[in-house]
């Protein structure tokens, strides 16, 4: 129970983010209106899966140092939830824009650069698909990986903010941070952010191991 | 002098009228309904359906864990 004293605080985070993300107050703004709720529920799918990415690039770097199959089960497992991220994040994306916005795709600069990389990471999935044996599934995927990551910080956090974007904090629109994300929305915002992480990490250390219990099984998985 | 009165207090009207077109819309009405914690309460009831699976998930692992 001691270890999965963070398993408690993102159940706790997370109840707080979806019962004060709908009843404290925020600020009324023109177009995003109780939208902005939106705030609490699609940008931490984001942040969860740059982190998750984050964390299995980490893996795929310490499997082409070490070569343990270990690694490379963690940096699978990290990618794919954060790949199912990034499809809600996606999903969730679209949904606002319908109604902010006006259509789900405006071929928004930030939108297609993370569709781009989205097909990135999908690509990973199925270049690991396609390869039988597994010390080389485990290196080229881990080579990929280092790429698909190098290439996620330029397209998400670079190319964005030097064109106009519909999204806040990108071209001449000013971000959440200037002034929609005031203090009252902070205090559920940040964690918010945190708890759907530690979900994500959750749910993937529970996919590391049963691929774990596979590998030891029958030597694959 | 009735008449401008009148008309000044017209405009005022008006005036205030706009100011609350101007104001953007919240679910200020379905609050004071009080409905929004019916969505509050199966937003939370998903969201516990979701964490108990979790936790089921979790103890069937440990239990696959231990039995290696």
């Amino acid at each position: 129970m001691r270890s999965n004293w963070w398993k408690i605080l993102c159940v706790v985070l997370l109840a707080y983010a979806i019962i004060g993300g709908l009843l404290l107050p925020v600020p009324a703004r023109h177009i995003l209106n109780e939208t902005i709720r939106n705030l609490y529920f699609h940008v931490p799918m984001w942040f969860g899966m740059m982190l998750l990415f984050g964390i299995s690039f980490y893996h795929s770097l310490m499997y082409l140092r070490k070569q343990d199959m270990n690694y490379d089960i963690k940096a699978v497992a990290f990618l794919k939830i954060g790949v199912l991220f990034s499809c809600l994040g996606m999903l969730t994306g679209m949904e606002w824009a319908k109604y902010t916005w006006g259509e789900p795709w405006s071929n928004d600069p930030k939108q297609l650069a993370t569709a781009i990389c989205m097909l990135s990471y999908f690509a990973y999935l199925i270049l690991r698909g396609g390869i039988k044996d597994e010390e080389k599934r485990a290196k080229i995927s881990a080579v990929y990986n280092v790429f698909a990551f190098a290439m996620m910080i330029p397209l998400l956090f670079v190319l964005p903010r030097l064109v106009d974007s519909l999204h806040p904090g990108n071209g001449g629109n000013p971000g959440f941070n200037s002034y929609d994300l005031d203090s009252r929305m902070r205090l559920v915002f940040y964690p918010a952010v945190i708890g759907w992480f530690l979900l994500g990490y959750w749910i993937s250390t529970l996919h590391v191991r049963i691929n774990q219990i596979n590998h030891k099984r029958d030597n694959t998985f | 002098m009735k008449k401008v009165s009148i008309s000044i207090i017209l405009l005022l009207l008006s005036l205030s009228a706009m100011a609350q077109e101007n104001a953007p819309e919240m679910a200020d009405k379905f609050r004071a309904d009080g409905k929004i914690y019916v969505v509050v309460l199966v937003l939370a009831t998903i969201f516990a359906g979701i964490i108990a699976y979790l936790i089921r998930l979790e103890r069937k692992i440990s239990k696959l864990e231990k039995e290696d």
